[in-house]
C-alpha cells in the first residue's frame, strides 16, 4: 500500500500542496499529468530521495516520512533507467542481494529466476553499454524488483521503446506485479499504457492530484 | 627551450651529474616524497572532491575557497606558513616539539617536512581534478542504488568511485607533476641539506648556487624525463579499456 497524506513538497519554481493519494496493496497505479508538473518529484518523496516540507507518506501502513531510501523497501525505475556502468547485467540484479548479505545459494536462486521471468538469461554477463533500449528496461526492473520491495514505482519507464517492445513490457509488468503482488505507481503520458496496465488512474493538475 | 637545454648539455655531463651520490639521494627521496604526497593527496581529494561535488552544507564555500589558497599563495609564503604552523607557540605547546618529543616523529628540516609542503600544493589540484570528475558523473546512479539498500557512503564507494577512476588517474598524475615541481615551500620547510631533504628541484638551486650549471641543467633534464615518463605511463593507465 502507497498512502500520502497532505503532503506537500517545494522544489524550484514549483510547488505541490496537500497531495493525497492511496493505492491499496497490490494494486497497479498510473499517474498521468502534464510535463514539468512535479510526477517525478513525487516519486522521488516517496523513494526518499527528496524530503517533503508537510504531510505523511506511508508504505503498508508504516509512516516512513522521515526514513532513509534504503529503509523504505521501494524498488525504484527512474526515467533514465540509471544502471550501472561499472556492472554487467548479472551485477544488477545481485547488488541488492549482495547489500542484504543474502547466502550466495539464496543470490544465484533469485538471479536466475529474475533472468528467466524478464527474459535476459543470455545476458547475464554482458555489459550494460551493449543492451538494447528493451533490454536495458527489463534490467533496471529486475533490479528493482530483486530484493522483493513492498512498492514499485516506475517513472515513464516505456516511453524510449518502440511499439512492439513496448506491448511485450506491458505484458511483463502485468504478470510481474500479478505474481509478486507489489503495490506500484507508474507515471505514464500514454493512455494506451494506462489502459493496458492500471487497475487505478490518477492525474496531477495544479499542483494536486484528482 | 628543451632543445636548448639539450644543446647546453653533453652525454658525458649528463653522466657525470647523475652519478653523483648527492644527487643519486635526491633522485631516491624526490621519487618516494612525490610518491607519498601523492597517495596522501588522493585520500584527501577524492572525498573532498566528492563532497564538494554532491552536497550543498553550510561553510561549503569557505572549504572550497580554503582548497584552493595554496594554488594562488606564494610559493616561499606558504612555505612561511608551514614554518609558523608547526612552530607557533600555544600556551606553550607547540605541534613540532610535541610531534618531536612525544610523538617521536619530528618534521621540519626533515624529510617528512618535504612530503608535507609538497602534499600542501598537490592536495589543492588534485581536489580540483577530482571535483571536476564527481560533476561529470551522474547521480542518479548512486540515488537508485540508496533506494536499492546503500547508505550515502556506499553509494559512494560502490557507484560513485569506480566511475570515477579516470578522473583518479588524472588527479594523481597532476598531483605527482605538481609534488615534483615543487620548490619554494621546501626550501623554507625543508630546507636544502644535501643527502637529507635535497630532492631535485632543490639540487637545481643547489648546484646554481655553486657555479655548476651543466650539473643544474643535467638534473633539469633528468626531472623533464621523470615529468614525462610519468605522465606518459598514467595517461596510458587512463585511456585504457573502461571495465
Amino acid at each position: 500500500m502507497i498512502e500520502l497524506r497532505k503532503v506537500s513538497i517545494h522544489a524550484g519554481q514549483f510547488s505541490l500542496k496537500d497531495i493525497s493519494l492511496l493505492v491499496p496493496r497490490g494494486e497497479y497505479a498510473v499517474l498521468m499529468g502534464r510535463t514539468g508538473l512535479g510526477k517525478t518529484t513525487l516519486l522521488e518523496s516517496i523513494c526518499g530521495l527528496r524530503s517533503i516540507q508537510g504531510g505523511k507518506i506511508f508504505i503498508d501502513e508504516t509512516d516512513v516520512t522521515d526514513w532513509a531510501p534504503a529503509d523504505r523497501a521501494v524498488g525504484y525505475v527512474p526515467q533514465d533507467l540509471a544502471l550501472f556502468p561499472n556492472m554487467n547485467v548479472r551485477a544488477h540484479l545481485e547488488f541488492a542481494l549482495r547489500l542484504r548479505k543474502e547466502s550466495r545459494v539464496s543470490i544465484n536462486d533469485r538471479v536466475s529466476e529474475l533472468a528467466e521471468v524478464l527474459g535476459i538469461a543470455h545476458l547475464m554477463d554482458r555489459s550494460i553499454h551493449k543492451l538494447s533500449g528493451g533490454e536495458s528496461q527489463r534490467v533496471a526492473l529486475g533490479r528493482a524488483i530483486s530484493f522483493r520491495p513492498a512498492v514499485l514505482l516506475l517513472d515513464e519507464p516505456l516511453s524510449a521503446l518502440d511499439e512492439a517492445t513496448r506491448n511485450q513490457m506491458h505484458t511483463l509488468l502485468r504478470e510481474i506485479t500479478r505474481t509478486t503482488g507489489v503495490t506500484t505507481l507508474h507515471i505514464t503520458h500514454s493512455e494506451e499504457e494506462a489502459s493496458a496496465l492500471a487497475d487505478r488512474r490518477f492525474r496531477l493538475e495544479d499542483g494536486r492530484v484528482v | 627551450m628543451l632543445a636548448a637545454d639539450l644543446m647546453f648539455t653533453s652525454v658525458a655531463d649528463f653522466k657525470a651529474a647523475i652519478l653523483k651520490p648527492e644527487i643519486q639521494a635526491a633522485f631516491r627521496l624526490t621519487l618516494l616524497t612525490c610518491t607519498a604526497a601523492t597517495i596522501l593527496a588522493l585520500w584527501v581529494a577524492v572525498p573532498l572532491g566528492y563532497l564538494l561535488s554532491r552536497y550543498r552544507f553550510p561553510g561549503r564555500i569557505v572549504i572550497d575557497t580554503l582548497v584552493d589558497i595554496p594554488i594562488v599563495l606564494p610559493p616561499l609564503v606558504l612555505g612561511l606558513s608551514l614554518l609558523i604552523l608547526f612552530h607557533l607557540s600555544i600556551g606553550g605547546w607547540e605541534l613540532e616539539t610535541w610531534l618531536r618529543d612525544k610523538v617521536g616523529f619530528p618534521v621540519t628540516y626533515r624529510w617528512p617536512a618535504v612530503v608535507l609542503a609538497q602534499f600542501s600544493v598537490a592536495t589543492a589540484f588534485a581536489v580540483r581534478t577530482m571535483r571536476v570528475t564527481f560533476d561529470q558523473i551522474d547521480s542518479r546512479a548512486e540515488d537508485v542504488a540508496r533506494t536499492l539498500g546503500c547508505s550515502r557512503a556506499q553509494a559512494f564507494l560502490q557507484i560513485a568511485l569506480p566511475q570515477a577512476w579516470r578522473g583518479i588517474i588524472a588527479s594523481a598524475t597532476v598531483a605527482w607533476a605538481r609534488a615534483l615541481g615543487e620548490f619554494g615551500p621546501i626550501l623554507i620547510f625543508a630546507g636544502s641539506t644535501r643527502m637529507k631533504t635535497e630532492v631535485l628541484s632543490t639540487t637545481v638551486f643547489l648546484e646554481l648556487s655553486v657555479g655548476e650549471l651543466d650539473a643544474a641543467v643535467a638534473v633539469s633534464l633528468l626531472m623533464v624525463a621523470m615529468a614525462v615518463f610519468v605522465l606518459i605511463l598514467l595517461r596510458a593507465l587512463g585511456t585504457g579499456p573502461t571495465t
